[in-house]
């Protein structure tokens, strides 16, 4: 189930930026694309695709800096009950 | 003729209007309450009391926060249509409730219980009239960049110094939602207007949404407490402005459209009284193709705000590229057929208290506010390089 957050978070990413070739690890914020813009969309995704609203003292750079540490901020936060393919679409 | 009946602006709105929740009842409190008397008001330069008084018992500030929270509940794309309707009537009315909107969104997305409880009553009623202040004089659209009021933490207080300014609704406002530079990055404060060093300075004599009763607000030394920070310190800073501009810009574009669908109805009523060379001026082919080009964007516009709303109704993320499209579309295409509105109205659409000339000075300004279009012609190409998620 992780490895599916993961994946479904790297898609996210890579059909904003569909060029870039990142890996679970890489440091997003240091491929220079992050805006303000990507940023409130990624949010948006991750709190619909795993149906939760993610709580301001989680809101920290080093949650978003890779796909694992996203994904980790995803397993912390998401209801036990909802999975992603349960989650509301 | 398209020019409205003439009344004071103080003429006191007698009839306590109804609920305002979707586009039948927002259509009949702007022909009420709005419309007779927002030629007056424009000249004027400032709201009438008595029309703020309406709005707030038909509910008209912030409807779309959940009936707990004291709104109605009313989803994003309502609230468009509900301001395309105001924006119909008024854009200045508009403009104060866009910016309400966003305080008001703020505050129920990123608020703390505290500062939900503490502000979202009023804020719901009007009673707290919200204004966004991010513009400086230095600084406008490279606001998140080039910030220049500045957010201290000198113990466990906030000081916030510098000065905001083209604050719509900053005359008016009870509460400021301030954006200012933190040493971790750009940070929003909740600053309450009679905070000590809050000073209000009102602009007078804009070009268009004359009567939104714009401001500098010079904030001298305010010291706040820690529950005056709204939202994260970092990261999210950048994304909270995004977050209230989206919201912006759905106002924008459903007002938009609201001064397109005023300047067809004026265009139609006129063309068909006015004669030249014996026939009406609807007759004429070149008056004709005028309206057609204005009809059809202003439903392509229509179109575009209430996908928006519906994808944001959604949660899905695809709104604020779409809410961008929207913004970008209607604005520029209000200021296009708004100029075509005054041509077709000839010396009477120059003439003092016209209601084309206000729509004309009004569209301008949607071009410049909530991201130029320059901003969104920068934003918007990126849609052409992203996949299907
Ligand atoms: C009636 C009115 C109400 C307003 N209400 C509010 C309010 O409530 N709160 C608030 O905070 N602000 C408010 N504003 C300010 C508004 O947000 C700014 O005017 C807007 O962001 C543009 O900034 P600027 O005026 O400083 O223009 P500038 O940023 O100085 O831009 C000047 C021109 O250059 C263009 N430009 C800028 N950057 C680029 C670029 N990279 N490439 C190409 N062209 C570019 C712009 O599009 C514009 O045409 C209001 C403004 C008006 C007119």
């Amino acid at each position: 189930m992780a490895d599916d957050t993961r994946e479904q978070i790297h898609r996210f990413i890579t059909s904003r930026f569909p060029d870039i070739g990142i890996t679970h690890e890489d440091d997003i914020f240091a491929l220079g694309f992050i805006n303000s813009l990507f940023a409130m969309e990624l949010v948006m995704f991750i709190e619909k695709t795993f149906a939760f609203t993610i709580p301001n003292e989680e809101l920290r750079f080093d949650n978003f800096r890779t796909v694992a540490s996203i994904a980790a901020l995803v397993d912390r936060n998401r209801p036990a009950s909802v999975t992603a393919s349960q989650a509301p679409r | 003729m398209s020019r409205q009946p003439q009344s004071s602006p103080d003429e006191p709105v007698t009839d306590a209007p109804a609920a305002v929740t979707d586009r039948g009842s927002a259509k009949r409190f702007t022909d009420t309450h709005i419309r007779p008397v927002a030629d007056v008001y424009d000249s004027a330069g400032r709201m009438p009391d008595g029309l703020l008084k309406a709005a707030s018992e038909a509910g008209l500030w912030a409807p779309f926060l959940p009936v707990e929270a004291g709104g109605a509940g009313v989803s994003f794309t309502t609230l468009g249509r509900i301001h395309e309707e105001v924006g119909r009537g008024c854009s200045s009315m508009r403009s104060l409730l866009t910016v309400h909107s966003m305080v008001s969104f703020a505050v129920h997305r990123w608020g703390t219980a505290e500062q939900r409880t503490r502000w979202l009553p009023g804020l719901a009623d009007g009673s707290t009239p919200g204004s966004l202040c991010v513009s400086e004089p230095g600084s406008g659209s490279n606001a998140t960049t080039e910030l220049t009021t500045t957010a201290v933490r000198e113990g466990t207080t906030w000081v916030l110094r510098g000065t905001k300014t083209w604050i719509t609704g900053g005359q008016l406002a009870r509460l400021f939602l301030v954006f200012a530079r933190a040493p971790g990055g750009v940070v929003a404060f909740l600053v309450p207007a009679e905070a000590n060093g809050v000073e209000v300075e009102p602009i007078e004599g804009m070009l268009g949404t004359r009567a939104g009763m714009l401001a500098t607000v010079h904030l001298r030394e305010v010291a706040l407490g820690s529950e005056a920070l709204l939202g994260p310190e970092a990261f999210a800073s950048g994304m909270l402005l995004t977050g209230v501009l989206d919201i912006g810009r759905l106002s924008v574009a459903a007002g938009s459209v609201g001064i397109l669908q005023a300047c067809i109805d004026a265009c139609a009523s006129y063309t068909t009284e006015r004669r030249v060379g014996g026939v009406p001026l609807r007759e004429l082919p070149l008056i004709r193709a005028r309206i057609s080009d204005m009809v059809t964007d202003t439903a392509a516009a229509r179109l575009l705000y209430e996908e928006a709303g519906r994808l944001k109704d959604a949660n899905d993320s695809g709104t604020i590229m779409a809410t961008m499209i929207a913004k970008y579309f209607a604005s520029t295409r209000a200021a296009r057929h708004a100029n075509e509105a005054v041509q077709i109205h000839g010396a009477n659409g120059c003439a003092p208290e016209s209601s084309v000339a206000r729509y004309y000075r009004d569209a301008k300004v949607m071009e410049i506010i909530e991201g130029s279009s320059e901003i969104q012609q920068l934003t918007i190409a990126d849609a052409a390089y992203r996949i299907a998620a």
